[in-house]
């Protein structure tokens, strides 16, 4: 169980705009990276050693796949908005404004009417 | 003792500043009512004449995260840089920088405390959109110093909706217990119906019109025990994940008072339902 390392994969990754690139170019490369010199860091000093990527979050994360990503209960924020950084211009400028944001919505249709996976971090050690 | 001249609660939309300022002919066919819509707002927060801001908002995983994130939170600095590299991507947001005051964010502060509202401080601390918005609508010069107050509406375990009136009450009382002759206004942001990075995100409405309908309604009447009775964390999240950023608004309510608003306005827009309220809980404005 390590929800909060994908969340803090993403919110790290977001917020800085070379790795951005890198995740946008060569997920699988910058994954690698990822996992063995920034998740680890703690902050600039200390590094933490208890958290670690499952397999299947580790693939969801490579294949920039957020389907699988909302049925983990990463949180939704951190997830729509690093798609959209990689993937908005390009639908747009071939398909118009929202079309990527739409299609999104549109490969997690068989939710609708239920109830999602939580967000909640505590709630996943149960499952 | 200071006034308090306004109390306004928003939802925030960040795209409002592309939307209205990009090449005419690129805008969508409702920005200019949109304009219009704003600048309107903006006049019932200009003619209560405020001389600082309370300011609330909630921050998106920009400076806090799960390592550490807190459920109430007031800023105590000087001042505040506003606005992070992925907001200024993916929103077109600028970089500010707000003046603070030290003196009514301590206040404050002592004043929760006092309060039983045990709230996490930040001497350093940088604003995001849920506090850049509602400045770029409300107040676009960013002249006024301000005290920022941020919720958790955003990770649960969340605050219920009663804590969230409850804190704008004791809010309230401190303002109005501040010992100065200024004028005090609270703006504070959140949303009606949201969803985000699930199946009924970036629909032509807000995930729940029949929700959003209510919620401007029970606002604009100061209905708060039609929202406390009606609104749970259970309801909110039916009516889109992201739709408990309505809490805000409530504890906006929370400070005005069970009291109607003195002008309220609304604006369907795709994804979500925008909604303007605004409060003079002493009186018409100066």
């Amino acid at each position: 169980m390590s929800k909060y390392y994908v969340n803090k994969f993403l919110f790290t990754v977001d917020r800085d705009p070379e790795l951005l690139r890198r995740y946008k170019e060569d997920p699988r490369s910058l994954v690698a990276s990822w996992e063995q010199s920034i998740g680890p860091k703690l902050n600039d000093a200390e590094v933490s050693t208890v958290n670690f990527l499952t397999d299947a979050e580790r693939d969801a994360l490579i294949n920039h796949d957020y389907v699988a990503l909302f049925e983990m209960g990463v949180h939704f924020f951190l997830s729509l908005t690093i798609f959209i950084a990689i993937y908005d211009e390009d639908y747009m400028t071939k398909s118009g404004p929202l079309s990527f944001q739409r299609e999104f919505a549109e490969k997690l249709q068989h939710w609708t009417g239920k109830d999602y996976p939580s967000i909640a971090l505590w709630q996943a050690a149960a499952r | 003792m200071a006034t308090l001249a306004a109390v306004l609660a928003t939802t925030h939309h960040p795209f409002y500043l592309k939307a209205t300022t990009m090449p005419p002919e690129q805008q969508m066919p409702q920005a200019p009512e949109w304009k219009r819509k704003v600048e309107a707002y903006r006049e019932t927060l200009t003619c209560a004449k405020p001389d600082i801001l309370v300011m609330i908002g909630a921050d998106h995983f920009h400076q806090f995260f799960l390592d550490n994130y807190p459920q109430f939170l007031i800023g105590k600095a000087p001042r505040y840089d506003a606005t992070f590299y992925n907001e200024e991507r993916e929103f077109g947001i600028p970089k500010y920088v707000l003046e603070g005051h030290e003196e009514l964010s301590n206040f404050m502060h002592e004043g929760l405390m006092e309060r039983g509202f045990d709230f996490a401080f930040s001497h350093e601390l940088k604003l995001d959109h849920s506090i850049i918005c509602p400045i770029i609508t409300t107040r676009p010069d960013a002249d006024l110093p301000v005290v920022p107050i941020y919720t958790n509406i955003f990770v649960p375990p969340l605050p219920s909706p009663k804590r969230f009136w409850d804190l704008g009450r004791a809010i309230r009382e401190i303002i109005d217990a501040y010992p100065s002759d200024q004028r005090i206004a609270a703006v504070g942001s959140g949303h009606l119906s949201l969803e985000l990075g699930g199946p009924r995100q970036f629909k032509e409405t807000g995930p729940d019109p029949d929700f959003d309908r209510k919620a401007i309604e029970w606002l604009s009447t100061g209905n708060i025990e039609a929202i406390l009775e009606n609104v749970t964390h259970e309801s909110m999240t039916a009516s889109g994940n992201a739709t408990h950023g309505f809490m805000d608004l409530i504890l906006m309510m929370g400070i005005a008072g069970p009291i109607p608003t003195a002008y309220h306005d609304n604006l369907d827009l795709f994804h979500t339902m925008e909604a303007y309220f605004t409060w003079y809980p002493e009186g018409a404005a100066a």
